[in-house]
C-alpha cells in the first residue's frame, strides 16, 4: 500500500483488456478439432493442427511478451510477485497430479491387473499366460527386450541431476550479481537438458529398431512410453523456458532481487528432475 | 446492466500507471468488452450467462430423455441418440452448467468478499472463461460426425469408449480444454484468496463462501489433471495401440474406473462445496444471526475434501474387489456423513430462534436443506455395499444424485442468484416471480425425481431407452414432473432478464437487513473497479 501512495507502483496491477486469451482459445479450438480429425484419418486434420499450433505460438509470444514488458516496466508490486509464486507452485502441483495418474496406472497394472491375468481366476480365458513383468499381456504374441536401467537411463539420471546443480550455480550467480556466471551455467544447464533429450531420442530409436519395444508392446510398452514420453515433453518445455531465461539474461533482464521468471523456470526444472528420479527407479530399475 | 459507472469505490488519489492510457478507465465498447475483458465482474457475468445457456441446453437433453421414457417402447429417438442424450446431458450439466455457475459466483463475489481489487491473474481469468466455448463447440460438432456424439455415459467407461466413433475423440479433447480452464480458474481463485485478502481479513474471518471455494479449487487442481491423464490413456488406447484398458495387453478396463473415480468423487464435492458456501451466506442473513459454528463449518468442509480422496471405489462395488476393499470404501464413505451432518446441524442451529423471513433466497436455502439432506441419506443407503450391489446402475442412483446435484447445487445457485442479483444489476428481482419459481421447482422436482427411488428399488436400469410395463406409471409421472420443472425454469430466466434490463425496484446498497459481509458496503451495482486500495477489516 505504501508503494501505491508513493506513486511508484499500483497496490496490485490489474492488466488492461487483452486479446491474447481469445487468441489462445482459437488456437485450442483448431488444435482440438484438428487432432480429432487427424487421429481419424481425415485430410483436414494435420492442417488444422498446424494452424492451431501457429496461432498458439503467436499467442505465447504475444502474451509472454506483454508480461515481460510489464515486469521490466516495474508494474508488478511485491504482492503481484507473491501471486506468481503461489500460481507457479499450484501449477506444478497440478503437473504432479497429472504424472500421478500415470504412475498410478503403472502401479495398478504391475500389482493388480497383470498378476490377476496370470492367476487361477483367468486360467479359463488365458490358460498359457504366466504373469510377470515386463509383459505384453496374455493375447499379444510379440516379444521384446525391456529397456535396461544401467546404460543410457543411468547416464541420463546423472545428466539431469548435474543440470539441477548447474542451474543452482547459475541462480547464485544471479542473486550475487555475477552475470557472467549466470550466463555460462545457465547455458550449461540448457546443454545438459538438450543432451538428455538427445539420449532419450536415441533410446527410443534403439527400442523400436533393435529391442522391438513399441508403444503397442502391451502394458509395459504403454506405461514405459507414456511415462517417459510425457516426461521428455516436460523436459523440452523446461528447456524452452530456460532458453527464454538465457535470452532475457543476455538482453539485460533480471536483477538480484527481481527475477521470479527465472526462479519459476528453475522450480519447473527441479520438478521434472524429481519426476525423472521416480521414473528411473519405478520404470527402468525395478523390473 | 445498461451502464457501468466508472468512478472508483475507494477514493485513492493517484491512478495506477497503465500501459494504454486511452483505455485506462473502463472497458472496451460492444462485444469486444466481453471478449477481451480482464474484469472479475464482467468475467463472472460471462460465466453465469454461459452456464444459464448450458443449463437450458442440458435441460432440453433431459426433456428428450424424459419424453422418450414417457411410455414404454421406442417412440421418439433412436436408442443410439438416446444414449448420446444421457451422456451429453451429464457432461453439459456438470462441466457446462454447474461448474461454470460456481466459478461465476466465485468471480463476482470472492474479490468483493475479501476486499481484493480483482482476481490475482486477471488476464488468465479471461482465458479460463473463453476456453469453455471452444470445448462446447467440440461437443456440439461431435453430434455431426460419423457415429454421432459420445454415447457411453458421462463416465466414458471402456471398452464402450475405446470402441466408439470419432465423437469420443472430440469429447476427449473437449474434456482436455475444460480441464485446462478449470485448473487455471482454480489456481486463480486459490491465489486470490491466499494473497489478496484485505488487511485484517484473516483466513478465519473470511466469509464461508471463500473457504468452500478455496477448498473446491484445491480439489480441482488435484483431480482435474488425473481426469486429463485418464482420457489421454483412452485416446492412446483408441488410436496409438496402448493397452491400458485392454486385458489382451495386460491392462484392465477397471483401471479406467479407478482413475476416473479418483477424479470423479472429488468432482462431486467440487460441484456441491460452493453451494454449501452460498447456503452459508444466505441462511445467516435471513435468520438475522451469525452463522452457528463457523470454525466447525470450515473444518467440516476440509474434512469432506480430505475424505473425498479415499472413497472413490464406492462407485465400483459391482466390478469385483477384495472384501477388504469393499469394507474400507463402505466405511470411508459413511464417514463423510459426519462432517456433512455437522454442516446440516449448524445451518439448522443458525436458524434456531432467528428472526426469519422467507424471501426467495431463503426459500431456496431451506429447500436445499430438506432435499440435499434427503439426497445425502440415499447416498448413505448406496454406501452400504450389499445394498449398492442391488441398486448399482438403477434409477435409485439417478434419484440420489439428482437430489444432491439439482436440489443441492442448482437450488443453492438459484438462491445465490436471487441473493446477489440486486448487487450485480442494481435492480431488485421480482419477489413474486422468485417465489413462484421456487414453488414450481420444489414441487415439480419432487414429482420428477421422487418416483425414481421407487423405480430403482423395483429394478429399473438407468441409461436404457425402453423399459418393462411395470415401470410405466411412475415413468409417466416423472416425465410430467420434468416438463413442469423445465417450464418453471422459464420463470427464472424471465426474472433474471427483468433484473438485467433494470425492470424493477432500484436495489439499495444493502437490500437484506442481515447481510454483514463486505459486498453490502458497496453501492448496487458496484463500480467497475472496487477495492483498488484495500479496505481495512477490524
Amino acid at each position: 500500500m505504501s508503494a501505491a501512495q508513493s506513486g511508484a507502483k499500483p497496490y496490485y496491477f490489474v492488466p488492461q483488456p487483452s486479446h491474447w486469451p481469445i487468441t489462445g482459445s482459437a488456437a485450442l479450438l483448431f488444435l482440438g478439432l484438428g487432432a480429432a480429425f487427424w487421429v481419424n484419418g481425415m485430410d483436414a486434420g494435420p492442417w488444422l493442427v498446424g494452424l492451431g499450433f501457429c496461432i498458439l505460438l503467436v499467442m505465447l509470444f504475444g502474451w509472454f511478451g506483454t508480461v515481460i514488458g510489464e515486469s521490466e516496466g516495474r508494474l508488478y508490486s511485491r504482492r503481484v510477485d507473491r501471486s506468481f509464486r503461489w500460481g507457479m507452485s499450484w501449477f506444478i502441483f497440478s503437473e504432479v497430479m497429472f504424472f500421478a495418474a500415470f504412475f498410478g496406472a503403472l502401479f495398478y497394472v504391475r500389482n493388480l491387473s497383470v498378476p490377476d491375468l496370470g492367476s487361477l481366476n483367468s486360467k479359463l480365458l488365458w490358460p498359457d499366460y504366466t504373469a510377470g513383468w515386463p509383459t505384453v499381456g496374455p493375447y499379444l504374441k510379440e516379444t521384446f527386450t525391456p529397456m535396461g536401467a544401467m546404460g543410457i537411463p543411468l547416464l541420463n539420471t546423472i545428466i539431469l541431476l548435474t543440470s539441477g546443480f548447474t542451474l543452482t550455480v547459475a541462480h547464485h550467480g544471479l542473486t550475487s550479481g555475477h552475470r557472467g556466471q549466470l550466463k555460462i551455467w545457465l547455458l550449461l544447464t540448457i546443454l545438459l537438458g538438450a543432451t538428455f533429450l538427445g539420449f532419450q531420442a536415441y533410446e527410443y530409436t534403439h527400442a523400436y529398431s533393435e529391442l522391438n519395444l513399441k508403444l503397442s508392446s502391451g502394458v509395459y510398452g504403454s506405461t514405459f512410453f507414456m511415462l517417459t514420453g510425457f516426461h521428455g515433453a516436460h523436459v523440452t518445455i523446461g528447456a524452452i523456458m530456460l532458453t527464454v531465461m538465457l535470452g532475457r539474461t543476455v538482453k539485460g533482464h533480471f536483477t538480484p532481487d527481481h527475477h521470479f521468471a527465472f526462479e519459476a523456470a528453475a522450480w519447473y526444472w527441479h520438478f521434472v528432475d524429481v519426476v525423472w528420479l521416480l521414473l528411473f527407479v519405478l520404470v527402468y530399475w525395478l523390473v | 446492466m445498461s451502464s457501468i459507472p466508472h468512478d472508483h469505490a475507494t477514493g485513492h488519489a493517484e491512478e495506477p500507471p497503465h500501459a494504454h492510457d486511452d483505455h485506462a478507465h473502463g472497458p472496451h465498447g460492444g462485444i469486444m468488452r466481453w471478449v477481451t475483458t480482464t474484469n472479475h465482474k464482467d468475467i463472472g457475468t460471462l460465466y453465469l450467462c454461459f452456464s444459464l445457456i448450458m443449463f437450458f441446453v442440458g435441460g432440453i437433453m433431459a426433456l428428450t430423455i424424459r419424453a422418450e421414457l414417457f411410455e414404454p417402447g421406442l417412440q421418439i429417438v433412436h436408442p443410439e441418440f438416446f444414449n448420446s442424450m444421457t451422456t451429453l446431458h451429464g457432461l453439459i450439466m456438470i462441466f457446462g452448467a454447474i461448474m461454470p455457475a460456481a466459478v461465476g459466483f466465485a468471480n463476482w463475489m470472492i474479490p468483493m468478499l475479501i476486499g481484493a481489487p480483482d482476481m490475482a491473474f486477471a488476464r488468465m481469468n479471461n482465458w479460463s472463461f473463453w476456453l469453455l466455448p471452444p470445448a462446447v463447440i467440440l461437443l456440439g460438432v461431435s453430434f455431426f460426425v460419423p457415429g454421432g456424439a459420445a454415447a457411453g455415459g458421462w463416465t466414458l467407461y471402456p471398452p464402450l469408449s475405446t470402441q466408439a466413433g470419432m465423437g469420443m475423440d472430440l469429447t476427449i479433447f473437449a474434456i482436455h480444454i475444460m480441464g485446462a480452464s478449470s485448473i487455471m480458474g482454480s489456481i486463480n481463485i486459490i491465489t486470490t484468496i491466499l494473497n489478496l485478502r484485505a488487511p485484517g481479513m484473516t483466513l478465519m474471518k473470511m466469509p464461508l463462501f471463500c473457504w468452500t471455494w478455496l477448498i473446491t479449487a484445491y480439489l480441482l487442481v488435484a483431480v482435474m489433471p488425473v481426469l486429463a491423464g485418464a482420457v489421454t490413456m483412452l485416446l492412446t488406447d483408441r488410436h496409438f495401440g496402448t493397452t491400458f484398458f485392454n486385458a489382451a495387453g495386460g491392462g484392465d478396463p477397471v483401471l479406467f474406473q479407478h482413475v476416473f473415480w479418483f477424479f470423479g468423487h472429488p468432482e462431486v464435492y467440487i460441484l456441491i462445496l460452493p453451494a454449501f458456501g452460498i447456503i452459508s451466506s444466505i441462511i445467516p442473513t435471513f435468520a438475522r444471526k451469525p452463522l452457528f459454528g463457523y470454525a466447525s463449518m470450515v473444518y467440516a468442509v476440509a474434512g469432506i475434501a480430505i475424505l473425498s480422496f479415499i472413497v472413490w471405489a464406492h462407485h465400483m462395488f459391482t466390478v469385483g474387489m477384495p472384501a477388504a476393499g469393499l469394507l474400507f470404501f463402505m466405511y470411508a464413505t459413511m464417514l463423510i456423513a459426519v462432517p456433512t451432518g455437522v454442516k446440516v446441524f449448524n445451518w439448522l442451529a443458525t436458524m434456531w430462534k432467528g428472526e426469519m423471513t422467507f424471501e426467495a433466497p431463503m426459500l431456496f436455502a431451506i429447500g436445499f436443506l430438506f432435499l440435499f439432506t434427503l439426497g445425502g441419506f440415499t447416498g448413505l443407503v448406496l454406501a452400504i455395499t450389499p445394498v449398492d450391489i442391488q441398486l448399482q446402475d438403477t434409477y435409485y442412483v439417478v434419484a440420489h444424485f439428482h437430489y444432491v446435484m439439482v436440489a443441492g447445487s442448482l437450488f443453492a445457485f438459484f438462491g445465490g442468484t436471487y441473493y446477489w442479483i440486486p448487487k450485480w444489476t442494481g435492480t431488485m428481482y421480482d419477489e413474486r416471480l422468485g417465489k413462484l419459481h421456487f414453488w414450481g421447482s420444489m414441487i415439480f422436482f419432487n414429482i420428477t425425481f421422487f418416483p425414481m427411488h421407487f423405480l430403482g428399488l423395483a429394478g429399473m436400469p438407468r441409461r436404457i431407452p425402453d423399459y418393462a410395463q411395470q415401470f410405466a406409471d411412475w415413468n409417466m409421472v416423472a416425465s410430467i414432473g420434468a416438463l413442469g420443472f423445465g417450464l418453471s425454469q422459464l420463470i427464472f430466466l424471465y426474472a433474471v432478464i427483468k433484473c438485467i434490463r433494470g425492470d424493477g425496484a432500484k436495489a439499495p446498497a444493502k437490500p437484506w437487513d442481515g447481510g454483514d459481509t463486505l459486498e453490502w458496503t458497496l453501492p448496487s451495482p458496484p463500480p467497475y473497479h472496487t477495492f483498488e486500495t484495500p479496505p481495512v477489516i477490524r
